[in-house]
């Protein structure tokens, strides 16, 4: 028989070790979206503070997309980093209040502060599923021409900003070329 | 006396419970599903829509739980996906159409059973291929050992004569390694 066939198995093994040990680092939790690259989804809303919303009221700068709700723990986590990027005009920020009730809503950021240009109400988290959402947080990162970019789900804290967003944008920006 | 009818009664127990435990195990993998369903108070015009209301909800899967099935999950997400799986079968739209709105929401974590596409045929054919070069090998051992014993053992020369010296004292006659001479 062929002799290099004898280094078939330690070939095989090498692959399948490969493999293994790079799904060790794959985050199955993490699902990737959907909706990269395509227009968000076409919606017809109030904010929570009742006004009217559509597509055409967001901003015309790449903007973030936060997904929140008053009972969701994490948000309160991320809400400072939020609030900094608000306060010195960073980049700004649309939320999504994802199943939750007005009061509460309301109630949440008259306590915690109100970082977002305007909050879409999306009590029964219809807008969500157009939004391919699963839970509360996720934050996307969408273009002046309302195109979604980026998503990231869970925690957007200072790390994740500095490392994952701060890069994202500048190069989002360069790209649009002022 | 006694302590033999003790033992006949303990075996025939002893093998009702086993038949029990058997049938248990099976009707708990046959039946997974039944014991997780939620219950919803959906209501439809005909069976047919209920029937099918259930048969995608035990397939689409639940996006934020990983491993429950729409119907089985109490995730908030899952409650609106079954919610809008509701409201598509009411609307007439066919199975078809809602995968394709799941599809294109959540991508193909929502299906238990992938879609078959350049991606996903490794998922698809893997074990097939593994199986395959399991068959393979087997079948060039088989084939390996069957010529092994068709084919003369050749011995000549210095192996010949240990192995002539062997046989000699071990009483055993030479007659036995003729046929391997020739």
């Amino acid at each position: 028989m062929n002799r290099s066939l004898a280094f078939l198995p330690v070939a095989a093994f090498v692959i399948l070790a490969l493999v293994m040990w790079r799904g060790l680092y794959l985050d199955s939790k993490e699902l990737p979206s959907m909706l990269i690259d395509k227009p968000m989804p076409a919606f017809d809303l109030t904010t929570v503070d009742g006004t009217s919303v559509t597509n055409d009221s967001l901003p015309s700068e790449p903007f973030l997309l936060n997904v929140w709700g008053s009972y969701c723990l994490p948000c309160l986590v991320e809400h400072p980093t939020f609030m900094r990027l608000s306060e010195s005009g960073e980049i700004p920020i649309v939320g999504v209040n994802y199943r939750d009730q007005k009061a509460l809503a309301l109630n949440w950021l008259e306590e915690n502060g109100n970082p977002y240009a305007f909050s879409i109400l999306d009590e029964p988290g219809r807008f969500g599923i157009d939004l391919g959402v699963y839970g509360a947080p996720e934050t996307y990162l969408v273009d002046s021409k309302g195109v979604i970019r980026y998503r990231h789900v869970s925690v957007l804290d200072e790390t994740v900003w500095r490392e994952v967003f701060e890069p994202a944008i500048a190069e989002l920006r360069a790209e649009e070329g002022e | 006396m006694s302590s033999h009818l003790t033992s006949q009664v303990w075996l025939r127990k002893f093998r009702f419970f086993s038949f029990l435990c058997l049938a248990l195990s099976i009707l708990s993998v046959s039946l997974p599903r039944l014991s997780f369903a939620q219950v919803d108070t959906f209501e439809f015009e005909t069976q047919e829509q209920q029937k099918r209301f259930r048969s995608l909800s035990d397939e689409l899967r639940c996006p934020m739980c990983q491993n429950t099935s729409l119907s089985g999950s109490t995730g908030g997400v899952a409650e609106d996906l079954r919610r809008e799986v509701h409201r598509m079968i009411m609307e007439g739209m066919s199975d078809e159409q809602i995968e394709q709105f799941m599809y294109e929401r959540y991508g193909d974590f929502i299906f238990y059973k992938p879609r078959l596409k350049p991606e996903t045929i490794l998922l698809w054919f893997g074990p097939l291929l593994f199986f395959l070069i399991g068959a393979i090998v087997l079948v060039n051992i088989w084939r390996k050992a069957k010529r092994m014993d068709a084919e003369p053992v050749v011995v000549t020369g210095d192996s010949k004569s240990r192995l002539d010296a062997l046989f000699a004292e071990h009483g055993r006659s030479k007659a036995v390694a003729k046929n391997s001479n020739e």
